[in-house]
């Protein structure tokens, strides 16, 4: 920013004083003007907004204490620098009191009130980008929406839209890939922290150790290996929100210290000895059925009460198939945006194959399937052909039970083979991670 | 206020208040031509400058000498710089190396806490020329409607010490040189 977009008023009685300050301010490039006494002074701020406000203390028939009350009334934002005629502590510290950015004595060093401007203005400018990038944040955060006008997803948004509002701890339950991970990024979006981070840690992803070091930090040498100090997820999540994903899976020992964080937002890093304070909010998530990890004495019953204090649960895809059509365009518009495609739209056929799958991946599959289709497709609409090879030949995979695990459990199977048993290879195919993945064959054995 | 110049001035009048340094005078008038590009006309001023005097402050007062040096010149579209060796303040600030009219036709450079004695150091007069150089052109180019400029090298930056002064060049920057070259 240029200073000729800062509007600087002076006001004082004297007319040399104001002259003089005029000339010396224009000559910097600012915007400037002058009023001689009160009114004039609030008919300029009434009429238009400076962004400082240099201000004699002493002013006839009012105080100039009293007038940068009534400049505040107008506006809370200007930056105001009292000139005083007399080094007065009382005064100065009145005036301070009362919002006054700083104040200078007359006769003013001329290195004094360049310096002075200098760092109003600067903190001027940081308050204008503070509010741009805000802004900016707001709009980017906005961006991010659960898609779908089922009522489970209605009911969703209600529940966001309560929860996020306070700062108690949220349970997200839901199949992996119902959106878990979202609903934890809107409830960030739509709360009072949402200007700090959402630190997210997957839990089902490191061994009990790494865990531990990922969250607590470590100081230098606590182990092999710890060759610096390093800030862990909990400090990182300062001010914000710490969402534990696949919380099911923390060992019993890390529940034990996770507990006394959450209770005393406390903790010290690996191998510290000094107690560091954190506040943040923490939003967990899991596609485990904890009441039974409970009973099988894998999961803390206090833990448990610790962090379900607000739950909700995410849908699968299965029962909210009218989402899917909404779901793909969203999809569609998407990736043909990322990829810079032209796609119209999904041809009749490809939707009913879409509306026809059971979607055990959920929503990610949904969105994996759609990602693919566009990537392959030759034309500007989605046929059959270019959804992924399961989705078409889905009425021929083995027969298998009726219910819900059996059907799984032959789908899963039926990947494992066409991928030659990688894991990885089939983990993408269903639109699930690899320890979800793991966690299933370990289920169905 | 400062009165708009509407054409390029035929002369700079380079007045002598008090008792400059001859050896600075014939320095800065040849600077003052080859830098304006414009003639300068040498004259000592009429006025006794210890009407502009606060005894209080024990200072001389820039504006009031500024008037007085607007009365000197007799063409309007004339600019005049006056050169002094004493101490000059506006009445809101403990002290001023000079001051000017913004786009008008006075300005006035003092080298009174040029010199390096002011500040209890030894004596370097090639100093003292170059900062007064630097200091009138300065003045000068407000004359001319040129702002305080952000870059450091260049004559136009706003010096508050003679630090400040000693830092940047005696010339303008290419933005400001377009600026004076369209005024």
């Amino acid at each position: 920013m240029k200073n000729e977009e800062f509007g600087i008023l002076i006001v004082d009685d004297e007319p040399a004083v104001r002259d003089a300050l005029q000339s010396w301010f224009q000559k910097d490039g600012y915007c400037t003007e002058t009023a001689s006494d009160v009114i004039d002074a609030l008919k300029k701020l009434s009429v238009k907004s400076y962004d400082i406000v240099l201000l004699d203390i002493k002013m006839p028939n009012i105080s100039g204490i009293e007038l940068q009350k009534r400049i505040k009334e107008v506006d809370a934002d200007i930056v105001i620098i009292m000139i005083t005629a007399y080094a007065s502590v009382e005064t100065a510290v009145e005036a301070l009191k009362e919002g006054a950015f700083d104040y200078v004595t007359k006769p003013i060093d001329p290195d004094d009130l360049s310096k002075l401007v200098r760092r109003a203005i600067e903190q001027l400018k940081l308050k204008k980008e503070n509010i741009q990038l805000r802004r900016q944040i707001d709009e980017f955060i906005m961006s991010e929406d659960l898609v779908g006008e089922s009522p489970q997803i209605k009911k969703i948004l209600e529940l966001i839209n309560t929860v996020s509002k306070t700062d108690v701890t949220v349970l997200i339950r839901g199949e992996s890939g119902t959106g878990k991970e979202l609903v934890a990024r809107l409830i960030h979006a739509n709360s009072s922290r949402k200007y700090f981070s959402l630190v997210p840690v997957n839990c089902g992803a490191l061994p009990e150790t790494l865990l531990e070091s990922e969250l607590f930090g470590h100081e230098k040498g606590a182990f092999t290996g710890a060759a610096y100090m390093r800030k862990g997820k909990l400090e990182m999540a300062n001010g914000g929100i710490l969402f534990l994903d696949e919380v099911g899976m923390i060992s019993i020992k890390t529940q034990v210290d996770l507990l006394r964080v959450l209770e005393t937002k406390k903790f010290m890093r690996l191998g510290g000895h000094k107690e560091i304070s954190v506040d943040f909010r923490v939003v967990c998530a899991t596609n485990q059925n904890l009441e039974r990890l409970m009973k099988e004495g894998t999961f803390r019953e206090d833990f448990y009460y610790r962090i379900n204090v607000f739950q909700i649960d995410t849908p699968p895809l299965r029962e909210r198939q009218a989402d899917i059509p909404l779901l793909a365009k969203h999809f569609v518009d998407k990736y043909a945006r990322e990829i810079n495609k032209k796609i119209d739209n999904i041809s009749s056929e490809a939707m009913d194959v879409l509306m026809k799958h059971d979607w055990p991946g959920n929503v990610r599959e949904l969105e994996n399937a759609i990602e693919r289709a566009i990537v392959v497709t030759k034309g500007s609409v989605i046929k059959p052909d270019d959804l992924p090879l399961q989705m078409n030949q889905q009425k021929s995979a083995p027969a298998a039970g009726d219910s819900l695990e059996a059907q799984e459990k032959a789908h899963i199977l039926y990947v494992l083979h066409q991928a030659g048993w990688n894991i990885t290879k089939a983990a993408k195919t269903l639109g699930i991670d690899r320890v979800t993945l793991y966690n299933k064959i370990k289920k169905y054995g | 206020m400062a009165e708009k110049v509407t054409s390029m001035p035929s002369t700079i009048h380079l007045a002598l208040i008090h008792h400059p340094n001859p050896e600075a005078v014939e320095f800065i008038s040849s600077r003052i031509s080859h830098v304006f590009k414009i003639p300068v006309k040498l004259q000592h001023a009429s006025f006794d400058p210890r009407i502009a005097f606060d005894s209080r402050r024990q200072q001389y007062d820039s504006t009031v000498l500024l008037a007085e040096l607007l009365k000197e010149i007799q063409n309007k579209e004339d600019k005049i710089i006056g050169l002094t060796d004493v101490d000059l303040f506006i009445p809101v600030l403990t002290f001023v190396f000079g001051e000017a009219q913004l786009n008008g036709n006075a300005a006035i450079a003092s080298y009174y806490r040029l010199r390096n004695a002011f500040y209890g150091l030894p004596d370097n007069p090639d100093l003292v020329l170059h900062r007064l150089e630097k200091e009138v052109i300065h003045e000068m180019g407000h004359t001319f409607n040129l702002i305080h400029c952000p870059n450091y090298r260049c004559v136009m930056q706003a010096s508050t010490s003679v630090d400040e002064i000693d830092l940047k060049t005696g010339n303008f920057c290419p933005t400001c040189l377009e600026k004076i070259r369209q005024e």
